[in-house]
């Protein structure tokens, strides 16, 4: 790597790949010469070789936008965004997995998958090429299979098969896509197709078009492929939930903005349309299918689709909008720590599986309730959380690219979206305060003896889990509080 | 800077309380009263200091205690706060009317801190709007006094709290994502792409463009509608006034409502002017509805807070008449300045009269659980003082001379008469509708043989949701408990300002005019 020659100085550029890989294999080795109650050693390589890619990827931030290997991977603003979130946000869930994880016999094997995915995900997001692309998806599918099922009970098999079927057949609709715009164009690079697309025949572009996107909705769990998100969520560890609903999301959407950005605005169909109807659907399905869901993981399950929505809405407006890639990166970064935040709060108490059952775990934790209460009305849009920087970027970027009827859509979404999300926020306020509202209790002495009464089957609450929801909640507070000196960080010039 | 001690201060007195669990409830609310006292000191210092100028000064200049720090370059969005004539008078309302209640709740037993904790939170966020002079920070504060008052009436609140609670977060929270579509319009319509107020109130936004202009002055105005609440949407705050705690309730009556208010005066219509124009006449005629609306439906209520929440939809609407007279720029300058500069003393004096009277109501709730006229009656002879207090609260409320409120209709009135005459004529018949009610209410609670709630646990039926273990106070037969000294010294003196501000508006006025003589000249541009 120390050699600066031509193709020294491109694999430098992948150094958090790299690193990426590395830690994967190595992780790998190490797993297999380690005792299984010393496997803790695999986690620390493996986070230190996200922090390591992180590190790497926030020094190549600062670096002008190239690209490499004959212009198939990108290095600008949004790969580097990318590539910082997943390598911190794998460190996280990493974390997050090890109560869970500890000594589990395929303990290592987690961690290196997780690793592959991200590596995944994060080509996804840097691929520049349509080839790439598919085998950026089928690395970013790939282990998540194997993640999805891991706990190998019946409700994760099933979960796993479903996500494999469909995760083939999209693959095979992402091949016909790839086809078409071969077939349309006679090439694979973004930029060529977007020189050469504008001329294509219409129904094969807008075949081609569509396969791709499919694809790429499928990954980031968009409707209308997002039916394996709730059962794989809810079948599978919270853990795994975390990062299926996070990572491969990055990197889908970041990839879907890169294809708008470029390629498919010379299209000769309306494409910024079809996502913006894409976007619309989704927000809405995802908040409506939530409503009625008792159960937490389920919940979240469908609160990330409704996420994914607004995000799509920034990729609609892709080449519409200077204010589209500042809102991007923003609201990817504060979905990303706030889902894992709230998938967390999940981990916290693994026994408790609906809302109720949470919010009585909870009676004695009145500081996890108050992080909660952050993430979850972070995911709503309250300031002054990152998500609500997100999104009034996404929805000022929406506006500007002329889709205000979506911001209209969007806007009645979220107020929808704060009735499910009060759903768990109520009762487990409610319980962490005591019994709610003891109206005539001048009689307690002090308010602690009355909900200090803690119920004999108190449940455990597993202390990494929470302790990741409160950094994550600070950290949503302070993106969104900082988020001015983030962008200006990122953003170039 | 002092303003931003000003704004923070309650906020780390807050995370104070909440990290420092050993603390006991008792002077857990003593921290809150020191905050809250150490914070009107500070105010108080601000308005002594303030030089509200000569002539029109605020909105656009003449800002006092300024700071603007970058916070979203990318969208020029900023934390730019600033005190002017509009402001001020707000923002030391705020700090009196927290402190009332930090005292009020000193003898509150039900989880002091965590209480203690949350009203810090909801002072913090109620200075932050009122001091915002960025769009964006505006909303911020906006959001979180909901949030913070959702908790305030779920968590201390009686009979159906839950309900209210989500009730009022759902329609306030309506109404705050309209306003962020609102003020995301202004934004892109303005030139320098900003969300900076002064900027855009120096260079209104879409001032050519009567249809985005409108839309987004309907976008605006319907979120600080819900907010203020006017007719047809108010129906959110009986629920929550009538389940909201006392302390709660007059921080939302007094504080909250006026947020709404404070956003047509600060933004729809300094930086829309000409929408604000062009559709002065909905205000007008919704501020009349609200009026005569909120009196009638006052009357008819059965329940004293119920009948004090709908009092303040009639308030409110005075000071939407007058701040819709003073976009008719048929009538003079000084007729639309002296209507502005009465709909912001309304609300200064709305919120004292209005935070007196729902505390008085948490008299009535701590003794015998409940507000129905028909289980109280003849309490002057058991409960002199507090039949004295609610006397003149209720008299201040219907606006008798010698009140803050008398000074600010007559101002909402003679201003509006010019430019709205038939409006303002009907307007008045609300006021005798108002003075009919207290007096009502008064006869019903005052006057007459003693009746207090029995000892009765029928009536005390609250669920006990999750089965928490409920001890109830019984009322005790035949007698009422007269203030205490906490409560009187929490109620004594919003009383007492607001008759020092009905005798002498002078002082009041002085930092007003300036502004709202701004506010009536850039709505004629």
């Amino acid at each position: 790597m120390n050699e600066m020659g031509d193709s020294g100085g491109e694999v430098f550029a992948m150094l958090p790949e790299l690193l990426l890989l590395a830690g994967a294999v190595g992780g790998l080795l190490l797993g297999l010469w380690t005792p299984q109650h010393h496997q803790w050693r695999v986690r620390v390589l493996v986070v230190l070789a996200c922090l390591a890619s992180a590190a790497a990827a926030a020094v190549g931030l600062s670096g002008n936008d190239s690209t490499v290997f004959e212009d198939t991977w990108v290095i600008d603003t949004t790969t580097g965004v990318v590539r910082i979130t997943v390598a911190l946000a794998v460190a996280l869930i990493v974390g997050l997995g090890a109560s869970s994880l500890a000594g589990h016999p395929r303990e290592t094997e987690a961690y290196v998958l997780m690793l592959l995915g991200a590596l995944g995900a994060v080509a996804l997001a840097a691929g520049n090429d349509l080839l790439l692309l598919v085998a950026a998806y089928l690395l970013a599918s790939v282990p998540l299979y194997a993640l999805a099922g891991f706990a190998k009970d019946a409700r994760g098999t099933e979960a796993t098969m479903k996500y494999y079927l469909m995760g083939a057949f999209v693959g095979v609709l992402l091949l016909l896509g790839v086809a078409s715009v071969v077939l349309a164009t006679g090439v694979t690079g973004y930029p060529a197709i977007g020189d050469l697309l504008g001329q294509a025949p219409a129904p094969l572009a807008a075949l081609g078009v569509l396969g791709v996107l499919a694809g790429l909705l499928f990954k980031a769990g968009a409707v209308p492929v997002h039916q394996w998100v709730p059962d794989v969520t809810a079948g599978t560890t919270p853990t795994m939930a975390a990062y299926i609903t996070t990572i491969p999301k990055v990197g889908a959407v970041a990839a879907a903005f890169r294809l708008l950005d470029g390629p498919f605005a010379a299209a000769p169909v309306d494409v910024p349309l079809l996502v913006a109807v894409i976007a619309a659907l989704t927000m809405t399905l995802g908040n409506l299918a939530a409503f009625s869901q008792t159960e937490v993981l389920r919940l979240l399950a469908y609160s990330t689709i409704s996420q994914v929505g607004y995000l799509l809405m920034v990729v609609a407006v892709a080449a519409r909008s200077d204010l589209a890639l500042p809102a991007l990166l923003i609201y990817l970064v504060g979905y990303a720590v706030t889902n894992i935040g709230v998938f967390a709060a999940a981990a916290a108490k693994p026994a408790a599986g609906t809302i109720d059952e949470w919010a009585a775990a909870s009676r004695d934790r009145r500081w996890l309730v108050v992080s909660l209460v952050v993430c979850l009305l972070g995911l709503v849009g309250t300031p002054p959380t990152a998500v609500f920087v997100g999104k009034l970027a996404v929805f000022s970027a929406a506006w500007d690219g002329g889709l205000a009827w979506l911001v209209v859509v969007a806007a009645i979404n979220t107020v929808a979206s704060l009735f499910y999300y009060l759903r768990w926020i109520t009762p487990a306020a409610a319980s962490s305060a005591g019994a709610p509202s003891l109206r005539g209790s001048s009689q307690a002495p002090h308010d602690h003896d009355t909900h200090r009464a803690v119920s004999a089957q108190q449940e455990r609450v597993l202390a990494g889990p929470m302790t990741l929801v409160h950094l994550t909640a600070i950290a949503s507070l302070l993106l969104g509080i900082g988020s001015g000196a983030v962008l200006v960080a990122a953003l170039p010039g | 800077m002092l303003l931003t001690v000003v704004i923070l201060l309650p906020l780390i007195a807050a995370g104070l309380l909440m990290a420092v669990p050993q603390l006991d409830g008792r002077s857990a609310t003593w921290v809150w009263v020191a905050a809250s006292a150490a914070d009107l000191a500070l105010v108080g210092w601000m308005w002594w200091r303030f030089e509200p100028g000569t002539g029109a000064s605020g909105v656009v200049g003449g800002i006092g205690y300024e700071t603007d720090v970058q916070w979203i370059p990318t969208v020029d969005a900023g934390y730019h706060v600033g005190v002017d004539g509009l402001s001020l008078p707000l923002i030391a309302l705020t700090a009196v009317l927290f402190l009332a209640c930090a005292v009020w709740s000193l003898r509150q037993p039900d989880r002091p801190r965590l209480q203690a904790a949350l009203f810090l939170f909801l002072e913090t966020a109620c200075l932050g709007t009122f001091a915002s002079l960025d769009l964006i920070l505006f909303f911020v504060f906006f959001d979180l006094t909901i949030v913070g008052m959702y908790f305030v009436i779920a968590g201390w609140g009686h009979g159906n709290a839950r309900r209210s609670a989500l009730k009022f977060f759902l329609y306030t929270f309506v109404g705050s994502l309209a306003l962020l579509l609102g003020f995301i319009g202004l934004f892109l319509g303005s030139d320098t792409r900003t969300f900076d107020m002064v900027t855009l109130a120096q260079d209104p936004p879409l001032a050519g463009q009567p249809v985005a202009g409108g839309l987004v002055l309907l976008a605006i105005g319907l979120g600080l509608a819900i907010k203020t609440p006017v007719f047809p949407f108010h129906t959110w705050l009986p629920d929550a006034h009538t389940d909201a705690p006392a302390a709660g309730s007059a921080i939302l009556a007094g504080i909250l409502l006026k947020l709404g208010t404070y956003g047509f005066v600060r933004i729809a219509m300094p930086i829309l002017p000409d929408a604000w124009q062009r559709w002065a006449l909905v205000p007008v005629v919704i501020g009349v509805i609200s009026v005569l609306w909120g009196a009638l439906a006052a009357l008819a209520q059965t329940d004293l807070k119920r009948m004090i929440a709908y009092t303040s939809v009639n308030h409110m609407g005075y000071v939407l008449l007058g701040l819709g007279a003073a976009g008719m720029v048929a009538a003079d300058t000084g007729a639309r300045t002296l209507a502005t500069i009465g709909a912001v003393y309304q609300m200064v004096a709305h919120g004292l009269l209005t935070g007196a009277l729902f505390l008085l109501t948490g008299v009535l709730w701590s003794r015998g659980r409940t507000y129905a006229f028909d289980k109280w009656g003849g309490l002057a002879r058991p409960a002199p003082v507090f039949a004295a207090l609610l006397a003149v609260a209720a008299f201040g409320a219907l606006g008798l001379p010698g009140f803050a409120s008398f000074v600010a209709e007559f101002q909402v009135f003679t201003g509006a008469l010019q430019a709205s005459p038939v409006a303002t004529v009907i307007a008045v018949v609300g006021i005798l509708v108002t003075a009919g009610l207290f007096l009502v209410a008064l006869q019903r609670l005052l006057a007459g043989p003693t009746v207090v709630p029995d000892d009765d646990p029928e009536q005390d039926d609250e669920p006990s949701t999750d089965g928490g273990s409920t001890t109830l106070v019984r009322a005790r037969t035949g007698s009422l408990r007269d203030m205490s000294a906490a409560e009187l010294v929490a109620v004594v003196p919003l009383l007492a300002l607001a008759i020092v501000l009905g005798l002498f508006p002078r002082a009041l006025l002085d930092v007003i005019e300036p502004a709202a003589r701004t506010v009536a000249e850039l709505v004629a541009r």
